[in-house]
């Protein structure tokens, strides 16, 4: 127990700035650079136990307390969405322990924190995309031994991810996996790009932004610095592919987006609508017009002006 | 290939007084031979007599404590194979070898299918057309007999002499210049054991491969091996052509290793 006199600040004191103490935030800072330099290398780091469990976006939000200063601006969302539980508590903490101010609007923040999407509209320099990654290790579901698995990433032997893309066809006629599909990073890592949609792969490469990636479990963190090749694995004769869908947003008609399917009740009635929240109303607001617009699942996000 | 070309070529395996201890134990001990492209060189001995450890010391798996092993690699030529690089080593062990273990759960993917299984030496070649590799793994799997129709089931679903079959094709499909086999039958009842074998000779006799076999089976090393090395407590006690040998042992421990061989 510190035997200390109180300081008059010790109400705001009581937590240090962004939460984490400035030796972590260092080691963190170090570990991105690493993995800066070497794009798709996961660099180990020493991951803090966190005030959230394990899965909740521990790495994440590591990542974005080593980074952020007061005048950032800082959007999280979960599944594209920005009114999601997890994403408006993990605003909520960032505004409270960094004191910065929060959005939704994708362009106007700097750092945007993420799990599963990147959002539609493209990122510019400056920003940062920072996400969180259950499993880091895109061979782990075929290789169990992380000393044999290093070594693959040390010497190149990529051979193993293919088997898991042949599967794939031999089974389904087609490479059917859709999320955590992994990339090539730079023609030399291969890399998972966390549990993303495989629609948002095409996004990572020659992108403007600076993608982090963070690993509070698996203690490791990557990276894709602006304007990184980042190639998809396919086979010659069955390319790579993103998912398309036969309808467009019910709410605002995007062709081009990431769709979500919502069951509206037990009589099979569905809707489509975009997975990017911020998007889909950005779109409503320019007055662009769905086939369901008006739909009461779309007024508490065009209501909700927090 | 006869015994007159076979001196002729250069040795594709050279081993100089190779050993290796674990710690005060022997496991094999000033072991020297040298092998030519389409031989088929037999070990054998009984439990303990350092077999396995010798063939682990030969495929790169464990180091020696002294000697070579160099190996006519065909990136680097004839080369220490302790003396190359890791990855040099670990490509060249994809390239040029192939591995069928005793247990095929060691030797495969139990996760993928058996097709899979066999397509991914090409894949870690750097093969990257579905198509082709599909009717390679098609080719390869009617050669060693199994029903193509069953190239998507899953290893755990084909029985024991069929898995071997798949390791088989697996360790063959790449064109490897030597394979090692570390007891192929040692799990199979006689009648599997028997077509196995028979399987196994036809495809190294069409290959002209050169594969060193580790067994104690003596039906075995009589039915594959073209020259049988002897071990016993870690030392190669007598060596020379499978028949010399089986009928007319000279050591006394290979005249009671000979005479050990149940009759029925």
């Amino acid at each position: 127990m510190s035997t200390a006199a109180t300081r008059p600040n010790e109400a705001e004191r009581y937590y240090n700035y962004a939460y984490l103490d400035e030796q972590t935030k260092r080691m963190i800072r170090r570990a991105i650079l690493k993995a800066l330099a070497i794009p798709g290398y996961q660099a180990p780091f020493g991951s803090r136990e966190m005030p959230v469990p394990y899965g909740w976006g521990t790495g994440g939000i590591q990542l974005t307390a080593a980074i952020i200063g007061p005048d950032d601006v800082y959007k999280c969302i979960d599944q594209g969405a920005d009114d999601t539980t997890n994403a408006v508590s993990i605003r909520k903490f960032f505004a409270r322990v960094a004191d910065v101010a929060t959005t939704e609007d994708t362009a106007e923040a700097t750092i945007i924190q993420t799990r599963h999407r990147i959002p539609e509209q493209p990122l510019k320099a400056g920003q940062v995309l920072v996400f969180q990654v259950p499993q880091p290790e895109p061979l782990r579901g075929l290789e169990a031994r992380e000393t044999e698995t290093r070594a693959m990433h040390a010497y190149e032997e990529y051979g193993l991810q293919y088997v898991s893309l042949y599967e794939n066809i031999s089974a389904f006629g087609r490479i059917a996996a859709t999320a955590g599909y992994p990339v090539m990073v730079e023609e030399r890592y291969l890399m998972s790009p966390s549990p993303i949609p495989k629609f948002d792969n095409p996004k990572m490469d020659d992108n403007e932004a600076i993608l982090l990636f963070g690993a509070g479990r698996e203690k490791r963190i990557y990276a894709i610095p602006p304007h990184t090749r980042v190639r998809s694995l396919d086979f010659e004769d069955y390319p790579f592919e993103v998912q398309t869908w036969e309808e467009n947003c019910a709410l605002c008609g995007a062709e081009d987006s990431y769709l979500d399917e919502v069951v509206l009740d037990d009589a099979g009635n569905r809707m489509f609508v975009c997975s990017d929240s911020h998007h889909c109303g950005q779109r409503r607001a320019e007055g662009h017009v769905g086939p369901m617009a008006g739909h009461q699942l779309a007024n508490p996000v065009a209501e909700d002006g927090q | 290939m006869s015994a007159v070309e076979q001196l002729a070529s250069e040795p594709l395996l050279r081993v100089t007084d190779l050993s290796r201890w674990y710690g005060s134990i022997v496991g094999c001990r000033d072991v020297s031979f040298e092998m030519h492209p389409g031989e088929v060189l037999g070990i054998v001995g009984e439990s303990g007599s350092g077999k396995t450890t010798l063939l682990k010391c030969l495929s790169g798996h464990l180091e020696p404590t002294s000697g070579q092993v160099e190996f006519d690699t065909r990136r680097h030529g004839m080369s220490d194979i302790y003396g190359l690089s890791e990855p040099d080593r670990r490509r060249m062990q994809r390239e040029d070898w192939g591995f069928v273990h005793q247990n095929p759960r060691d030797g495969l993917r139990m996760r993928v299918s058996g097709g899979a299984n066999v397509a991914e030496p090409l894949m870690n070649l750097g093969r990257r057309h579905y198509g082709e590799m599909r009717s390679a793994t098609i080719a390869w799997l009617e050669r060693v007999e199994l029903d193509t129709s069953r190239i998507d089931d899953k290893p755990r679903n084909f029985s024991g002499g069929m898995q071997q079959r798949i390791q088989v094709a697996r360790n063959l499909i790449h064109g490897p210049k030597l394979v090692f086999m570390d007891e192929p039958t040692g799990g199979l009842d006689v009648s599997v054991q028997a077509r196995l074998l028979d399987l196994m000779r036809e495809l190294v006799r069409d290959l002209g491969l050169a594969v060193i076999i580790v067994t104690h089976d003596m039906a075995v090393a009589r039915l594959m091996a073209d020259r049988l090395l002897v071990m016993r407590r870690g030392q190669v006690v007598e060596t020379g052509l499978t028949d010399q040998v089986l009928d007319d042992p000279q050591h006394a421990y290979t005249q009671l290793l000979v005479s050990s061989v149940l009759q029925i």
